[in-house]
């Protein structure tokens, strides 16, 4: 599903250059949920910005659901992205002055969809997160754990065939965190492949694979599908810009 | 996904509408202070008679004196002698003309409760009302004998009759003027002039004419011009050496159906000016001109230098709102970096955020567009209302309108490219806590 190999992400300006990413390497594969960690500045947020499109790289390869991404041009990149991927945030990001229905809506207006197979996918996916019954709601009007909800639907409502959440339970309390990583949970097994940036040790521990992420590189990850507790005190919660490797 | 951006963002306006405001008036005032000054300028020199423009023509001869020319630039003067006017139309080369002068009359209604008023009025031939082509009312023109009977009659202009008749079918009525009875053969209907481009030399937007009657008739009561009269020389005593002098103090227009038949015409000017010149007149180098109607008005300045510099600053002035509204659209489009990089984030491509907020940028001047269009409205009644010279051009017609309403909208869209490109640059990835 995601592949990168011998990845490097290098900023540079006319002083220094920073590598973020080096020689990083990961395979992802269909109807995984993987779990990546790290401390703060490893590199595990440009490895989710590259991974979601968002971001260019400077070397290696890096294969999404069978394309090569290298080169792609920006429509091209917003395309497969569109088409492919679903975000969810750790702020999750709905747009204030746009209801449910309109939120949701969102990516399926770049994908082009007619008008009445967008209504029949966002009742679908707020359905789906238990909240078909507050379409014309603001996200003003409902709690974290529900705004969290609704930022799912809006990501699963394109059908992606990956879904990248950045601390998805970050802002939310624990029992509101346990029914977003069960719907997510519940999501994976429904066939989509997963990849979640987390400190939560617990969370991590529900994934079925981790990828341990230092200095820009993945330094430990387990090649099976399977439980794996990741060690406590790893990050800070802080996945803000990441860069590691600073090079005079 | 044009209505969707549409609908973006009129919900983007409503969401900081102090900042939609002070944009859309910002638009508005801009707006409404060139288009006032552009409808007075458009109007002002517009083609008062668009389908019959490049056939009537203005004819000047350079009759003037030897040592001084009438203009400093080698124009020559902007009307003629009493002998070349009745010369020309007795010749009648063209295929219609007419010779004209203003005149001032005491009126003597019949009816006694009004009391005796001066009017402003023409005194031409015939083919002055087929060549200009003003509407009757009632009745109709006089006719070429007419006109060589010197018969005492006179067409009315509507007020005139409204006046006197209380616009009541007067034709075959008298009027008495300067003692004198006239009999009315027509009455016009209402004859909007933007300018009375026919006599530009005593004002292009001077009253219209009361009353027309016949050139002959009018030289035969020896009534002189109440226009402007120009000699280089003394014309001697009394009506008749007035008459045979070299002063200038008649307009002369000619129709011309064909450029062959204007080509004639110009030869046959220069033949008869080179015949004059065998008779010692006419002692400056052969200077005739035949100008149309557009490019008299043009020669004459009907669209005066101070309207154009007004024009200009208008529009400076609308470039100085457009500024202003460019640094309020980079604040607006800034603020919402966040949602373009979400956006950007669930697909949208930078082309799809440069077309929403171009779109918004366009909502904006459509709604300072409406604003300046009624504020243009206003600025014209304020025209009308300090400027009575201006009351004919001072009206918003469609096409103004529709020029309003597209100024507004171009120019906020021109606003917007800068912030629309820098809202299109904007990171995703710098925006997006993922």
């Amino acid at each position: 599903m995601l592949k990168m190999t011998h990845l490097q992400m290098v900023y540079r300006t006319h002083l220094i250059e920073t590598h973020a990413l080096r020689d990083f390497s990961i395979h992802v594969r269909e109807g995984e949920f993987v779990a990546v960690t790290g401390p703060s500045g490893s590199g595990k947020t440009t490895f989710l910005n590259i991974a979601g499109l968002l971001e260019e790289f400077t070397g290696g390869e890096y294969w999404l659901d069978g394309v090569d991404v290298r080169g792609l041009d920006d429509n091209a990149r917003s395309k497969l992205r569109n088409e492919k991927i679903g975000f969810i945030f750790q702020s999750f990001n709905l747009i204030p002055d746009l209801n449910l229905f309109d939120n949701v809506d969102v990516p399926l207006r770049y994908r082009g969809f007619s008008a009445a197979d967008r209504k029949k996918r966002i009742e679908e996916s707020l359905t789906r997160v238990g909240l078909s019954s507050r379409m014309k709601h603001y996200p003003a009007e409902l709690s974290g754990g529900q705004q969290q909800r609704v930022a799912i639907a809006r990501a699963l409502a394109g059908s992606p065939r990956l879904l990248m959440a950045d601390e998805p339970t970050g802002n939310l309390d624990s029992l509101m965190a346990r029914g977003v990583m069960e719907l997510l949970e519940e999501v994976n097994r429904q066939g989509t492949t997963i990849v979640m940036v987390t400190h939560d040790p617990e969370l991590a521990a529900r994934a079925q694979r981790n990828v341990h992420v230092i200095d820009g590189q993945v330094t430990d990850f387990d090649g099976e599908p399977a439980l794996r507790a990741v060690q406590p005190g790893f990050g800070t919660g802080d996945s803000g810009f990441d860069k590691a490797g600073v090079v005079a | 996904m044009f209505t969707y951006y549409l609908q973006l963002g009129l919900r983007s306006l409503r969401r900081n509408p102090i900042l939609t405001a002070l944009m859309v008036i910002g638009i508005g005032l801009g707006i409404a202070a060139s288009m006032t000054t552009l409808t007075v300028m458009h109007l002002m020199g517009s083609d008062p008679i668009p389908w019959k423009s490049d056939k009537l023509h203005y004819v000047q001869l350079d009759n003037w004196s030897a040592d001084d020319g009438y203009y400093d630039n080698g124009r020559p003067p902007d009307q003629v002698t009493y002998r070349d006017a009745v010369a020309l139309m007795e010749a009648a080369k063209a295929d219609k003309q007419a010779a004209m002068f203003k005149l001032s009359l005491p009126i003597q209604p019949e009816n006694k409760e009004l009391k005796p008023f001066r009017a402003l009025g023409r005194v031409t031939y015939a083919d002055f009302f087929g060549m200009f082509e003003p509407s009757f009312k009632y009745g109709g023109p006089w006719s070429r004998d007419q006109d060589v009977g010197h018969e005492r009659v006179v067409v009315l202009g509507k007020e005139m009759n409204e006046k006197l008749f209380g616009g009541q079918d007067s034709s075959g009525r008298t009027v008495r003027m300067d003692d004198i009875d006239y009999t009315i053969v027509g009455v016009l209907d209402d004859w909007k002039l933007r300018s009375r481009y026919y006599d530009l030399t005593n004002g292009a937007f001077a009253d219209p004419d009361e009353f027309f009657m016949p050139f002959s008739t009018a030289i035969d009561l020896k009534q002189r011009s109440s226009g402007n009269n120009s000699c280089w020389k003394s014309p001697g005593d009394g009506w008749d050496a007035y008459l045979d002098s070299d002063c200038v103090w008649i307009q002369m227009w000619v129709q011309l159906d064909s450029p062959t038949r204007l080509a004639e015409y110009k030869s046959f000017l220069d033949n008869y000016v080179t015949e004059q010149k065998k008779l010692g007149r006419f002692p400056r180098p052969l200077n005739n001109r035949l100008l149309d109607v557009n490019q008299w008005m043009e020669d004459q300045e009907v669209v005066s230098r101070d309207v154009q510099v007004q024009t200009g600053l208008a529009f400076a002035f609308l470039v100085v709102c457009l500024v202003n509204t460019v640094g309020l659209l980079l604040a607006k489009f800034t603020r919402k970096s966040g949602e373009i990089g979400l956006r950007r984030a669930l697909g949208a491509s930078r082309r799809d955020v440069f077309s929403q907020f171009l779109i918004e940028s366009g909502v904006v001047g459509l709604s300072g567009g409406l604003l300046g269009l009624a504020l243009t409205g206003l600025g014209l009644l304020a025209v009308r209302a300090l400027y009575s010279e201006y009351k004919t051009v001072a009206h918003l017609d469609w096409t103004m309108t529709a020029v309003t309403i597209a100024l507004a909208i171009v120019s906020a869209v021109l606003a917007g490219l800068y912030p629309t490109w820098r809202a299109c640059r904007v990171q995703p990835a710098a925006q997006l806590k993922i």
